[in-house]
């Protein structure tokens, strides 16, 4: 008979897996962390490749070649920029109708849950403008957009200037099928998502816009320009976008394969490929980009004006001109001509991207590495929980047993935990009033302290719950509670794996550890230092510290902490914002589930 | 599915040629009227080789000339109403004389085996010329079968009865079969009907490969097999004396992958057989300053002819037909045995479980 069918061999697997059981599950986190770091192991990766036959191999003459008037048209902008004290509107519609677009303009208005410090903002009031270059022959079904935003200050004058000639050239061409929406976006991520509600006719984030009074057909994919100087020395490509969601891997490779054409440098992360994997340092630079782009992809912001396309199954990418210390530099005339046969192929696509990959890690703009690749590596830690499931003592037919502890007594401390987390959630931001009424802080400051005030109240919940709690002491109760919770996680970080990948396995990797080895039976005061040490705050303040050594920008602990707190109020923020769900998911799921182990740490 | 070319019979002139073209190129599934612009290259094949033909002599009531896409109108043409074939765009083989039979949608394997109008009245004295390019299967995979509009196929099954049905209504004399695809040679593996030949751009497991691409337009413009072809005819003019081995031979070594033929089907040797005879027009004129007379039997003085008439190919050599080539059917299990098979599982279950059983069934 069959493995699990005869008794006697499930006894014994039973047995093998009950003495083995925390061998097995070292042994599982560290081939899931050896696995990962062996992502980046070039050997492992593939090279990317062109998946889509319409932008296929062969390539135009890019013949743009008005790299003076975008500069000339730049300049305009900044002055006009200064004297409106915004943006120019009135200049920007006559020199986009001058260009034979159809020029329509969207006011929108945005108050923030609380003032934003990083971008000194809190009503936000602006508005953007588009021109759309009709294609000459097609019907109006598809649509193409590139975007320049309208950045206080002196950043992305250029990037408007070659918008506009852009425009100018593309205007005299006959081979357009779709048409092209040129537009310039205020306020970055808020004014393009009024753009994109009006757009498509929604609202999920509470924003006010006036209704857009031209409309192009479904647009099928979006490029978003952030140029500020007049000379680059290479290009970065930004992929990830809001909730960790990646573009069609072709757009990337669309990109790379242009900048191999035109012989311009492009980064990923910002950093530069190397081609020597096989040394230490080659393999170093791959995981540290890989890791960025990790990291970036968990905290779930958009992290370029293009990431909010993502939501709305446009493929967009953000393109960004950099100006290092390289000899050899770059003038606009080729970013032009770049962009120039980047919408050309888009403009061969006859179905929206769809043929490579949406789930990737890049460790190199010029290797991938696939879904199938990276999820083993989460698979080995959702073992492990579901190994300590198995473990022994947990008896199956002690859940049933009237005498024993029934699921009431499991049920009170996963609703209190979930109150809590409730808590964490709305309070930190009805509160601020309050808060600023009774302590001397700015509004942020009192939401982002409302916050980890509640996340450390939470520590001393099991004290006080247990007073309410009658007769459960037993042996019983918090296996059960330990169950429960260890199946709560896995099916959690299950989830949030399949669709943020980053995201799943950063909390995994912290949480797994302790959530699985915590019995009420160990030494308090040392395992209660490892469960807040690797709880889900302790881990955002190491991914803090881990990003700014990766972007080679150490910081110390006392600015690493103000930046731990910024982190927070920019979750809080893309939240209410644009409808990132990091902050959600970790406040009303993550945090709960971690304070039931808290409970069985406590459990007396 | 019907396919039979049932054509009126039409009384044509003697080594009258009608060629059909199809160009089966993939149509998007898409709601929007946008062709796969990129597929440029199969369009220009087919014009190109149009145009060979009509300048041999061939006229436009002999051609059956099918197109899936059209290349010229597409908005992405940056010179509408043109089809370019050679790059630096000398030639524009759309032109003002093209009569396309069928278009667009119209493409589909029912009107290239039956079609409703616009047929081919071919008899039995007809040489036929087909020329198919376009996708068998996806990009890279797939044998055996052509790609129509991207929902439909044809099997190189379905092509071999389709020729052999008009082979039994006496539809041909010979037939050319050139297809330039990738994998092109699994199209004519099943050919079993007499006097056909076949010319297949690359073979089973190659790509058949694109020859030049054209900055300024952004596509490849020829397939290597077809330019290679069309460079050949070239240099046939309707006097030519070229044969079929030199049209064989013409795209062995210049090109990385192997183009196939198969001839064994031909009656006729292949180095007798002129290329003008597929691919042109051509009437046999004799000049004479005699007078024939033309009442009297034609024993005296037109011996020759007598004896050229003579020389026809047997157009049913049956028995030989039946006794070499055994018509391919798939294998089926006999009947009793699948019912012997199923009362043995039957008798073995009741047999282990109990007859008891049986009441639960009945």
């Amino acid at each position: 008979m069959g493995l699990l069918s005869d008794p006697n061999r499930r006894k014994a697997l039973t047995n093998l897996l009950t003495r083995l059981n925390a061998p097995i599950c070292m042994v599982c986190y560290l081939a899931a962390i050896v696995w990962f770091m062996g992502l980046a192991f070039e050997p492992f990766t593939l090279r990317t490749y062109m998946s889509e036959n319409a932008m296929g191999s062969t390539m135009v003459e890019e013949r743009f070649s008005s790299g003076e008037r975008a500069l000339s048209l730049a300049k305009e902008f900044d002055a006009h920029k200064r004297k409106a004290g915004g943006m120019p509107v009135e200049w920007l519609v006559k020199a986009m109708q001058a260009r034979g677009l159809e020029v329509f303009t969207q006011s929108f208005s945005r108050k923030l849950p609380f003032p934003d410090e990083n971008k000194e903002r809190y009503m936000v009031r602006g508005t953007n403008v588009y021109g759309i270059l009709r294609a000459p022959r097609a019907p109006r079904t598809e649509a193409l957009v590139i975007t320049a935003p309208c950045s206080p200050g002196n950043s992305d004058n250029q990037a408007v200037g070659l918008l506009l000639a852009l425009a100018q050239y593309f205007r005299n061409q006959i081979f357009w099928a779709k048409d092209i929406i040129f537009l310039v976006n205020e306020h970055d991520l808020i004014g393009m998502q009024a753009w994109l509600e009006g757009y498509h006719h929604t609202n999920i984030t509470g924003m006010e816009y006036s209704p857009l009074q031209g409309r192009a057909g479904s647009i099928q994919a979006a490029l978003s320009l952030e140029l500020s100087s007049d000379v680059i020395t290479s290009l970065d490509l930004i992929l990830e976008g809001l909730n960790g969601q990646l573009p069609n891997l072709d757009l990337a490779n669309l990109f790379y394969a242009f900048c191999q054409k035109l012989g311009v440098l492009c980064t990923i992360q910002g950093k530069l490929q190397r081609n020597d994997w096989d040394t230490a340092e080659g393999y170093t630079h791959a995981a540290q980009t890989m890791m960025l782009m990790v990291l970036k992809q968990a905290c779930g912001r958009s992290w370029g004006d293009h990431g909010l396309f993502l939501r709305y199954h446009i493929e967009a990418a953000s393109i960004r001109g950099i100006n290092g210390f390289r000899h050899y530099k770059m003038d606009v005339a080729t970013i032009g001509r770049l962009l120039e046969g980047m919408v050309r192929k888009l403009n061969n696509l006859l179905e929206r991207l769809h043929q490579s990959y949406f789930f990737y890690l890049l460790p190199s703009l010029s290797r991938f590495v696939s879904i199938g690749y990276y999820m083993p590596a989460f698979g080995l830690l959702a073992v492990i929980l579901l190994l300590r499931v198995s473990f022994p003592g947990l008896d199956h037919f002690t859940f049933f047993n009237p005498s024993g502890p029934g699921v009431l007594t499991v049920l009170t401390p996963v609703v209190i935990s979930h109150l809590t987390g409730v808590a964490l959630y709305l309070l930190p931001v009805h509160l601020q009033e309050m808060a600023v009424e009774h302590f001397p802080v700015s509004e942020t400051e009192a939401v982002v302290l409302t916050a980890v005030a509640i996340y450390t109240a939470g520590l001393a919940l099991p004290h006080n719950t247990q007073r309410l709690l009658s007769g459960e002491g037993t042996e019983q109760g918090w296996k059960v509670l330990k169950l429960t919770a260890l199946l709560y996680l896995a099916v959690l970080l299950g989830c949030t794996a399949l669709i943020n990948f980053s995201l799943g396995f950063v909390l995994a990797v912290t949480l797994v550890p302790i959530t699985a080895s915590m019995t009420p039976h160990m030494p308090k005061a040392l395992s209660a230092l490892a469960m807040v040490l690797l709880s889900p705050a302790f881990t955002i303040l190491y991914c803090v510290f881990i990003y700014q050594e990766l972007i080679e920008a150490p910081v110390s602990v006392g600015e690493g902490w103000m930046l731990f707190l910024s982190v927070i109020s920019q979750g809080i923020l893309d939240h209410a914002l644009y409808g990132s769900l990091v902050y959600p998911l970790l406040a009303l799921f993550i945090y709960p589930c971690w304070l039931m182990f808290w409970n069985i740490l406590f459990w007396s | 599915m019907a396919f039979s070319l049932d054509t009126n019979c039409g009384l044509l002139n003697h080594n009258i040629i009608g060629p059909i073209y199809c160009t089966s190129t993939i149509f998007p599934p898409d709601i929007l009227i946008t062709q796969f612009w990129f597929n440029y290259r199969h369009v220009a094949n087919t014009l190109s080789v149009y145009r060979s033909v009509k300048r041999l002599g061939i006229p436009d009531s002999h051609i059956v000339l099918m197109l899936a896409d059209d290349m010229a109108c597409n908005y992405r043409n940056p010179k509408p109403a043109t089809v370019f074939s050679h790059k630096n765009m000398e030639f524009n083989v759309y032109g003002d004389d093209v009569e396309v039979d069928y278009r667009g949608y119209e493409v589909t394997v029912e009107n290239f085996l039956t079609p409703r109008s616009k047929r081919l009245l071919s008899d039995d004295r007809s040489n036929i010329l087909i020329y198919l390019t376009g996708q068998t299967g996806n990009s890279h995979g797939g044998n055996g079968f052509l790609k129509f509009q991207d929902s439909e196929e044809i099997s190189n099954m379905e092509l071999a009865d389709a020729f052999e049905q008009m082979w039994q209504k006496r539809r041909y004399n010979e037939l050319l079969f050139i297809i330039d695809t990738c994998q092109g040679a699994s199209m004519y593996e099943r050919f079993y009907s007499p006097n056909l030949m076949a010319l297949a751009s690359s073979q089973v497991g190659e790509d058949s490969l694109s020859h030049q691409p054209d900055l300024a337009i952004g596509v490849h413009l020829m397939d290597k097999y077809t330019f290679y072809l069309l460079e050949f005819l070239e240099e046939v003019h309707p006097a030519s004396q070229a044969n079929m081995n030199d049209l064989v031979s013409v795209c062995a070594h210049r090109v990385s992958v192997s183009p196939g033929h198969h001839t064994d089907l031909f009656q006729r040797n292949p180095g007798s057989v002129l290329i003008t005879d597929f691919f042109g027009s051509v009437r046999k004129v004799e000049i004479t300053k005699d007078t024939i007379n033309l009442t009297s039997s034609v024993k005296s003085g037109s011996g020759d002819m007598q004896i050229e008439s003579l020389t026809y190919v047997d157009q049913l050599p049956v028995a030989e037909i039946i006794h070499q080539k055994p018509k391919q059917k798939d294998w089926h299990p006999p009947d009793g045995f699948i019912l012997g098979l199923w009362t043995l599982i039957l008798l073995v279950f009741f047999q282990t479980y109990g007859i008891k059983h049986l009441k639960h069934i009945f």
